[in-house]
């Protein structure tokens, strides 16, 4: 199965991306490359496998921790904002969403 | 005195240190000075000599009071994938250009606390993602062996900062080899602990479920003690972090295997030859380094043993398919709103997503976001992404099979030296089935070394990898150290950079 330029249309939406034409061009090659070394997975049988989302599962066989949903930490509004490109009254500013 | 600090290897400088020989401001202004000098190789990415002057000043005060500890006063460097409050963190990337992060991360707190002087941050390939450091927006890193040439990746200016003597021990991430192969790549030590060794809290995210933090140095002893510094619970910061006691690795480094004796120390060591890492994929100059050494190993008593690890070649696959899904996942953050870069001009916010994160991010994390976004959309997620995670536990299964042979696994790190600059940029491909030895131990979160073991074409170095069981990182840098302790190829620098 070959990806069309169609699809990487939709997948760069889904991905938030932006593509110009060459650039589309050129990754639907690449991924199609890609895609024809994913083709040997197809001839595993894996029916019955569990998947393995995460090493710990075999590490010591031991299910994902979760903490106490405690505050943990302190306001640290300015120094967290710092960085970022719009900020007003400890507020992101994003373009208008709602007219 | 300070005119030869830079040939020291990390233990030696301690000990200078130690003994006061040497103060760590010495050896800081010694360090960033040569790094100045040598900016061309594209290792350093920043730099902040207040704050590293002013940590070896507290170094040295710690030092004058009589407190011994490994790290005290000993410069290193830092990959910039770890989020420093001191320095800038780019993780390789014009996105986070000019960020600064409120926090360290943990990796970097406990170097510190245990009295290391960061010298600054180093190059890497763009969040991680490249193995030969071409991925990076500043510009890629040179080996020193031969400049023209990668130095590896992702960690590749951790490696050239550690082989050209600019720092004598660095930081490095490895999600599928990032650590091992550039170690190679560069005739350096490194070592990628199992996966939730060491807290990945403040490690700029790539593929959770594979990143793991280690260290690069010059020999075996040098890592094991910053792995002792660096490794240990972080229960309540990363989720993913075992709960295990903290290993004093350099203690035990110097015993010799069970049943060996001091002219065979590793007498009764089986080491295990997955016979699909020696086919004809490995280069014959790779392969004839790594015979040499494992006659060494047999010289010191070890056994070698034929095994199999049949899945090797679908660990390609699997792990382009599990780590760009996760990256697609964890790049989503960077949306131009609470930090990082945001386009200048756009209509809505939609608009502005899109243009902030394609102007921002690279060719390679761009495709790698496209990988991932596909393999987890509605209609392929069974095909591609469950199915790349059943192989995964299969390759993991494979080595439980393979350690009921053997005590170690040994082979290539990389099916060749390093490539020129350039190489590989117009087929990713190609780079992707060069990280076919290096990736079955990370999908399985196995601790893994790169070792220098000589040199193949070109008079590039050739590294050895050495995989062990879980938990098993004390194992693995005895078995390097025994090498080491044997050998000199660890001490080998190219002659431009001694």
């Amino acid at each position: 199965m070959s990806l069309i330029q169609q699809d990487i249309g939709r997948i760069a939406h889904l991905a938030r991306l932006e593509l110009d034409a060459a650039h589309g061009e050129r990754l639907l090659a690449q991924l199609n490359g890609f895609f024809d070394i994913v083709e040997q997975m197809k001839a595993v049988d894996t029916t019955g496998v569990e998947p393995l989302a995460h090493p710990a599962a075999v590490i010591d066989h031991v299910a994902l921790r979760l903490r106490d949903d405690v505050v943990s930490e302190p306001n640290q509004r300015e120094a967290n904002q710092r960085s970022a490109p719009a900020v007003e009254d400890g507020l992101f500013l994003v373009p208008k969403v709602i007219e | 005195m300070s005119a030869d600090l830079h040939q020291l290897d990390l233990t030696d400088l301690a000990a200078k240190l130690a003994a006061r020989e040497v103060s760590s401001v010495e050896a800081t202004q010694h360090l960033l000075a040569r790094a100045q000098q040598h900016m061309g190789l594209g290792a350093y990415l920043a730099f902040n000599e207040e704050a590293s002057l002013a940590q070896a000043r507290a170094a040295d005060a710690r030092l004058a009071t009589g407190e011994r500890t490994p790290l005290l006063g000993v410069p290193i460097a830092h990959k910039d994938i770890f989020v420093t409050r001191d320095f800038p963190t780019t993780a390789g990337s014009k996105m986070l250009e000019g960020y600064r992060s409120p926090f360290d991360a943990t990796v970097v707190s406990k170097l510190a606390s245990a009295g290391a002087v960061t010298l600054g941050k180093l190059n890497c390939d763009e969040f991680a993602m490249g193995s030969g450091n071409d991925n990076s927006a500043y510009g890629p890193a040179h080996n020193p062996w031969d400049t023209a040439r990668v130095p590896g990746g992702s960690s590749g200016g951790s490696a050239v900062a550690v082989a050209a003597r600019l720092a004598p021990a660095a930081t490095g991430t490895d999600t599928g080899g990032s650590i091992r192969q550039p170690a190679a790549f560069t005739g350096i030590t490194g070592i990628k602990p199992t996966y939730g060794r060491c807290s990945r809290y403040g490690m700029v995210a790539y593929a959770s479920s594979l990143d793991q933090a280690g260290p690069m140095a010059r020999s075996a002893r040098d890592c094991a003690v910053l792995l002792s510094a660096m490794a240990g619970p972080d229960l309540d910061r990363d989720s993913t972090s075992l709960d295990r006691p903290i290993e004093d690795y350099a203690a035990a480094l110097d015993q010799p295997w069970a049943g060996g004796t001091a002219a065979q120390p590793l007498k009764g060591l089986r080491i295990g030859l997955p016979r699909e890492f020696f086919g004809e994929g490995c280069a014959p100059d790779v392969l004839a380094a790594i015979r040499a050494a494992l006659s060494e190993y047999e010289r010191l008593g070890a056994s070698l043993v034929d095994i199999s690890l049949p899945r090797t070649e679908l660990s390609i696959p699997a792990y382009y398919i599990i780590a760009p899904a996760e990256a697609s996942s964890n790049l989503s953050r960077f949306d131009g709103v609470k930090f990082g870069h945001r386009a200048s001009q756009y209509t809505d916010l939609l608009d502005m997503y899109k243009k902030s994160r394609s102007e921002a991010f690279g060719a390679e994390v761009q495709r790698r976001i496209m990988i991932g976004t596909y393999v987890l959309s509605h209609g392929y997620y069974d095909a591609y992404y469950i199915k790349a995670q059943q192989i995964r536990r299969l390759i993991a299964q494979d080595f439980q099979a393979a350690f009921q042979q053997c005590d170690v696994i040994a082979g290539p790190v990389a099916p060749t030296v390093a490539w020129k600059i350039g190489e590989k940029t117009e087929d990713p491909v190609a780079a992707y089935l060069a990280d076919i030895y290096t990736l079955p131990a990370s999908l399985s979160g196995l601790p893994g070394m790169g070792v220098p073991v000589g040199f193949g074409a070109a008079n590039m170095p050739v590294g050895l990898q050495l995989i062990g069981n879980y938990f098993q990182e004390a194992r693995l840098l005895g078995v390097a150290h025994h090498f080491q302790c044997a050998t000199d190829w660890h001490t080998r620098a190219p002659e431009a950079f001694q």
